[in-house]
C-alpha cells in the first residue's frame, strides 16, 4: 500500500486557560490519500477546526500542539521549523475559512492579496503574479477578473469572497486543502454552487481535501470518507456511505437523525438531548455517556477506536442493520 | 451570579480593588500623600512661608546639607533659603486643593448640564452636546490658556478655568449612562407614578450614572494637577503667595542651568508620585466598576 | 468624492462661524473690549479716540459686523509691545511652531507604531510589559518638567545637546527651517523629544490595543495560511489595518501638539507662535492673544478637513462607499 499524502497520529492540541488546560483536541488519529476528500464532522467546540489549524501549525497562543504527529508526504510538520511550514502553506496545503467576510483583509486589494501569495512562492515577475491571480479568478467563475482585480473585498458579495479565498488557495495547485466550514456563512444555493466547483477543481487537479464541518449532510454529499468528533476526539470513522447508512456510534446516529432531510413529513424531528460538555470538565472515559441513552458502567472506560474501515469508539454500538430497520 | 454569598456592593468593590497590588500601592501612596498635604503645617519640619524660619545664609544648598537651625536639608534648598522637603509638603496641598476642588466644581455643573441633556432630550440635547463636542475638539491647555488670559491671575481663577476646562466630560459621560439608563423600565415606572422630574433624575437616574463618573473624575483629578502645575509654569497659575508644585517647579528653572538641579527635581518627583499614583486607583476602578471597559 | 469634500467644507465653515461668534463673545461680551484691545498704557483722550475708532460705543451686532469683516480681511488689530499686526506677527512665528509638531509626530509615529505593534504582538513578554509601563509614565509625566530634566541631563550635565533656541536656521520657500543645518537640527532633537512623550504614549497604546485586535482576525490567519513571511504579514496586513486609527487619532492629534508647544516652546525658549503667545498673555499684548486663538482655531478645522480626506483614502470601505453599492 503507498503512503498516504497526510497521516495525523496521535495529534494533541491544548489550550492553557486561567481555569485550567483545554484539550481541544486529544487524540486524533487519521489518514488521507492523494485526492481524497474526508468529512471531518462535529459541534462547535468539538476540536474539529483546531485539529485542521493545528495540521498547519497555525494554532495561536495559548494552544498549541502537545503531542502527536502530523505527517505530510511523510514529513513531520509538528516537529519542522515555522521556515519549513511556511514553505508548505499555501503551496502544498492551502487553507479556506469558514466566514469570506472576515478572511479577506479588508484594506488590501484583491490584487495585492492574490499577488502575495503567489509570490511567497514563486520567484517571477508581478506581472506573471498577476496573470495566474487573473487566471485563477476566472477558474472559480468570477466574471471579468482583470476588473475584479483591482477591486476591495467588500466590493464583492459573500459567495464571490468565498470563490476568491477559494482561488489563492488554488494558486499554488496544492496536494491538500483544508477547508474549515467554507460554506457554512452562505446562503443554501450559493453553498450548493460552490460545494459542486470545488468538488469538480479537486477532482481535476487531484487535490486531497479536509472538510471541516458541522453539518452531516454537505458531507455526504462531497466526500468519501468521514470522521465523526465529539469533545476532541474521533468517535466514528469510515466510508461515507457506510456511515450514513448504518452509523454504529450513538452520538454519529444523533447527528443525522437530526438532519431535516432525512425526517420524514410529520415525523418530528429528532435532537440529542443534553448540552455539548464543558471541554473544562469531561466525565472520565466516553465524553458522549451524560447524553447517551446505551451507557453503562463500561463507558467509565474510554473505548479504543479500531484502525480502517468502518470504526467506532463505543461499547454499545448500533446494529448494523437498525438504521435501515427503523427507516 | 449567586445570591448565596452576603456581600454590600461596596464590599465586593474593595475585595475586587484589593486584587492588583499595583493599585493598592497606588490607593496607599496617594492616602500618604493626602495627609500630608493636609497636615503639612505638622509634618514639615519648616513652614517655608514663614520668613522668620528661612535663612538666607542656607539658600541653594545640595540636598543632604545640614541647616543652620539644627536638622538636615535632606532635599536641599531654594534661593530664599527654603527646605525643599517642606515646601513640597505645602506646594502639594496647593495643588491637590486646586486640582480636587476644580473637578468638583466641573463634575456638578457637568453632571447637572448632561443629566439636563439627557432628560430633556431633542432640541435641548443637541444644543449641549454640540456644544460639548466643539469645546472636546480643542485641547484643555489652549481653553485654560485663554481662560486664564481673560480673567488674570489667582487661585479662584485657576480653579474656575480648570474646571470650565472639565465640566464637557462629565456632560458627556452622563448623558451617555444616563440615556441608556432612561429606556430602562423603572424609569418607566417612575415616570407612570408622576413622580417629579428632579425626584426621577437624582434618585433613580443619578446612582446608576456614578461608576463611570467616578473612573472619570479620578483620572480628571490627576489632569487637573497636571494642568494646574503646567499653567503655574507658563506662569498665569497660582500667585508666587501660594505656591504650587508646579510652582516650586518652575522657579527650579532658572538655577537648573547653573547645575542646582535638586530645585525642580524634587517637586517635579513629587508631582510624577502623585499623578501616577491616582492614575493607577483609576485605571483599577475602571476595570472593577466596568468590566466591559477593562480590556 | 467631491460631494464628500463639499459637505465637510459646509461642515468646517460652520465651526469657523461658531468659533468666531465665541471669540467676539469672549471679547466683547464676557472681557471688557476696551482692556481687550486698548493698550493699558493709554490716556483718557486716546482711549477716547480708540473707542470711537474701534466702534465700541455702537450696538453689539454692529459691532460684530466690524469684527468679521476686519477679520476676515486679516486686520486683528496692532500688538501693543511689539506695534506690528498681530496676525503678522503670529504668522511670523508659525514656521517654527509647525516645525517642532511635525518633528515631535514623526518621532512619535516613528518610534510609537514598531514599539506598539511589539507590544500588541507579545502582550506578555518583557519588553511588552516594559513598553506598556514607559506609556503609563509618559502620560503621566508633565510635559514642562519632562523638558526640564531633559535639559538639565543633555545639555547641563553631559553637554551633548544645546538647551534652548533654535540655533542656525537655512532658507527653503522662502521661510527659515532648523532641520536644514546641522546646529538646528541639534536644537531640534530635544524639544521634540520633549513635545513628543505624551503623543509617544498615546500612538503606543493606539497601535498596541490596534494590533491586538487585528492579530486575531481570520485574515491575518489566512496570510499566513498562504504562507506569507511574518515581515509581510506584520508589516501588510496588520499594519495597514492599525494605521486607519492611528493616523485619524494622530491627524486630530496634531492640533493639540501645535497647542501644547506652548509648554515645550517656553521650557526651551524656542522661538514659536506658543512662546509668544504665553508673552503675549504675560504682558497683557491681547489682539497678539486674540490673532493666536484664531489662527489656532482655523489650523484646527483645517487639519481635521485633511485628517477626514486622509483617512478616506486610507480605509477604502470609506473611499469607495458612497460612490458604489
Amino acid at each position: 500500500m503507498t503512503q498516504p499524502l497526510l497521516r495525523v497520529e496521535n495529534l494533541q492540541t491544548h489550550f492553557a486557560t486561567r481555569a485550567g488546560t483545554v484539550k481541544a483536541v486529544d487524540g486524533v488519529s487519521f489518514d488521507l490519500r492523494r485526492g481524497e476528500i474526508l468529512g471531518l464532522v462535529g459541534e462547535s467546540g468539538s476540536g474539529k477546526s483546531v485539529t485542521g489549524q493545528s495540521i498547519l501549525g497555525l494554532v495561536d497562543p495559548p494552544g498549541r500542539i502537545a503531542g502527536g504527529r502530523v505527517l505530510f508526504d511523510g514529513e513531520d510538520l509538528v516537529t519542522a521549523g515555522e521556515k519549513r511550514l511556511r514553505a508548505i502553506r499555501g503551496r502544498r496545503i492551502a487553507m479556506i475559512f469558514q466566514d469570506p467576510m472576515m478572511t479577506l483583509n479588508p484594506v488590501l486589494s484583491v490584487e495585492t492579496q492574490m499577488v502575495e501569495a503567489v509570490l511567497a512562492h514563486d520567484k517571477v515577475g508581478r506581472a506573471e503574479a498577476r496573470r495566474r491571480s487573473r487566471d485563477a479568478l476566472g477558474r472559480v467563475g468570477i466574471a471579468s477578473p482583470e476588473e475584479r482585480l483591482a477591486a476591495y473585498p467588500h466590493q464583492f458579495s459573500g459567495g464571490m469572497r468565498q470563490r476568491v479565498a477559494i482561488a489563492i488557495a488554488l494558486l499554488h495547485s496544492p496536494d491538500l486543502i483544508l477547508a474549515d466550514e467554507p460554506t457554512t456563512a452562505l446562503d443554501v444555493t450559493i453553498q450548493a454552487q460552490i460545494l459542486f466547483e470545488v468538488q469538480t477543481l479537486c477532482r481535476d487537479t487531484g487535490t486531497a481535501l479536509l472538510w471541516v464541518t458541522h453539518d452531516l449532510a454537505v458531507v455526504s454529499a462531497l466526500a468519501d470518507r468521514v470522521a465523526v468528533m465529539y469533545a476532541g476526539r474521533i468517535v466514528e470513522t469510515g466510508p461515507i456511505a457506510d456511515v450514513i447508512q448504518a452509523p454504529r456510534h450513538p452520538y454519529t446516529r444523533g447527528l443525522l437523525d437530526s438532519v431535516p432531510s432525512r425526517n420524514r413529513r410529520g415525523v418530528p424531528l429528532r435532537s440529542i438531548p443534553g448540552m455539548t460538555p464543558s471541554v473544562l470538565d469531561l466525565p472520565k472515559g466516553c465524553a458522549f455517556q451524560p447524553r447517551c441513552g446505551r451507557a453503562d458502567a463500561a463507558c467509565a472506560v474510554m473505548p479504543e477506536l479500531p484502525e480502517n474501515g468502518h470504526a467506532w469508539r463505543c461499547w454499545h454500538p448500533h446494529d448494523a442493520d437498525a438504521r435501515g430497520a427503523a427507516a | 451570579m449567586s445570591a448565596a454569598r452576603e456581600e454590600t456592593p461596596l464590599r465586593r468593590l474593595a475585595r475586587d480593588f484589593a486584587r492588583s497590588r499595583v493599585a493598592v500601592i497606588g490607593l496607599a501612596v496617594l492616602v500618604l500623600v493626602m495627609l500630608a498635604a493636609v497636615f503639612a503645617q505638622v509634618v514639615a519640619p519648616q513652614d517655608p512661608y514663614d520668613l522668620a524660619q528661612l535663612d538666607i545664609m542656607d539658600s541653594l544648598q545640595p540636598p543632604g546639607t545640614a541647616g543652620g537651625a539644627g536638622w538636615t536639608y535632606w532635599l536641599g534648598t531654594d534661593d530664599q533659603g527654603r527646605d525643599l522637603w517642606s515646601a513640597i509638603f505645602f506646594g502639594l496641598r496647593t495643588s491637590l486643593e486646586v486640582g480636587i476642588l476644580a473637578t468638583l466644581i466641573a463634575l456638578a455643573v457637568g453632571v447637572a448640564v448632561g443629566m439636563l441633556a439627557a432628560y430633556a432630550g431633542g432640541a435641548v440635547d443637541g444644543a449641549i452636546m454640540r456644544l460639548v463636542d466643539i469645546q472636546l475638539s480643542f485641547p484643555a491647555i489652549l481653553i485654560a490658556l485663554i481662560l486664564l488670559a481673560l480673567l488674570g491671575k489667582g487661585v479662584d481663577k485657576v480653579i474656575v478655568a480648570l474646571a470650565a476646562v472639565q465640566w464637557a466630560y462629565y456632560a458627556r459621560t452622563v448623558r451617555g449612562s444616563a440615556l441608556v439608563e432612561r429606556r430602562k423600565e423603572y424609569v418607566e415606572a417612575a415616570r407612570c407614578l408622576a413622580l417629579p422630574h428632579h425626584r426621577i433624575m437624582l434618585r433613580h437616574l443619578l446612582p446608576n450614572c456614578l461608576p463611570p463618573l467616578i473612573v472619570v473624575a479620578t483620572v480628571q483629578v490627576a489632569h487637573a494637577i497636571a494642568l494646574e502645575a503646567t499653567l503655574s509654569f507658563l506662569g498665569v497659575g497660582v500667585p508666587v503667595t501660594e505656591p504650587s508644585l508646579g510652582m516650586l517647579i518652575a522657579s527650579g528653572y532658572g538655577f537648573m542651568l547653573s547645575g542646582n538641579y535638586w530645585v525642580a527635581l524634587f517637586p517635579g518627583v513629587a508631582l510624577l508620585v502623585v499623578i501616577v499614583a491616582i492614575n493607577l486607583v483609576g485605571d483599577r476602578l475602571r476595570d472593577v466598576l466596568n468590566p466591559r471597559l477593562s480590556h | 468624492m467631491i460631494v464628500f469634500i463639499l459637505r465637510r467644507l459646509t461642515q468646517s465653515a460652520v465651526v469657523i462661524a461658531a468659533m468666531a461668534v465665541l471669540v467676539f463673545t469672549g471679547i466683547f461680551a464676557i472681557g471688557n473690549p476696551i482692556d481687550v484691545l486698548i493698550s493699558p498704557e493709554a490716556d483718557e483722550v486716546e482711549r477716547a479716540a480708540a473707542i470711537a475708532r474701534l466702534g465700541l460705543d455702537q450696538p453689539m451686532h454692529v459691532q460684530f459686523a466690524r469684527f468679521v469683516e476686519s477679520a476676515v480681511g486679516g486686520d486683528l488689530g496692532t500688538s501693543f509691545v511689539h506695534g506690528v499686526p498681530a496676525l503678522g506677527l503670529v504668522l511670523q512665528r508659525f514656521p517654527a511652531t509647525l516645525e517642532l509638531a511635525l518633528a515631535a509626530m514623526l518621532l512619535a509615529v516613528l518610534l510609537g507604531i514598531p514599539l506598539g505593534l511589539w507590544a500588541g504582538l507579545k502582550p506578555d513578554s518583557v519588553a511588552g510589559r516594559v513598553i506598556m509601563t514607559g506609556s503609563i509614565l509618559g502620560f503621566s509625566l508633565p510635559t514642562f518638567w519632562v523638558g526640564m530634566m531633559l535639559i538639565m541631563a543633555f545639555a547641563v550635565q553631559l553637554g551633548w545637546l544645546p538647551a534652548g533656541g533654535r540655533g542656525q536656521t537655512a532658507s527653503l520657500f522662502g521661510v527659515q527651517w532648523s532641520f536644514l543645518t546641522r546646529d538646528g537640527l541639534a536644537h531640534l532633537i530635544l524639544p521634540a523629544i520633549n513635545l513628543a512623550t505624551f503623543k509617544l504614549s498615546l500612538v503606543i497604546r493606539l497601535a498596541r490595543a490596534g494590533t491586538r485586535e487585528v492579530a486575531l482576525q481570520d485574515y491575518v490567519k489566512f496570510a499566513r495560511a498562504k504562507g506569507l513571511s511574518p515581515a509581510r504579514v506584520v508589516g501588510v496586513h496588520i499594519l495597514k489595518n492599525i494605521m486607519i486609527p492611528v493616523v485619524t487619532v494622530l491627524g486630530l492629534e496634531l492640533g493639540s501638539v501645535i497647542a501644547f508647544s506652548v509648554v515645550t516652546e517656553s521650557v526651551f525658549a524656542w522661538p514659536g507662535m506658543g512662546k509668544l503667545l504665553i508673552e503675549s498673555i504675560l504682558q497683557l499684548d491681547r489682539p497678539v492673544v486674540v490673532a493666536y486663538l484664531l489662527l489656532t482655531v482655523l489650523l484646527f478645522v483645517v487639519i481635521n478637513l485633511v485628517v477626514d480626506l486622509i483617512y478616506s483614502m486610507l480605509d477604502p470601505r470609506i473611499r469607495l462607499g458612497g460612490g458604489r453599492a
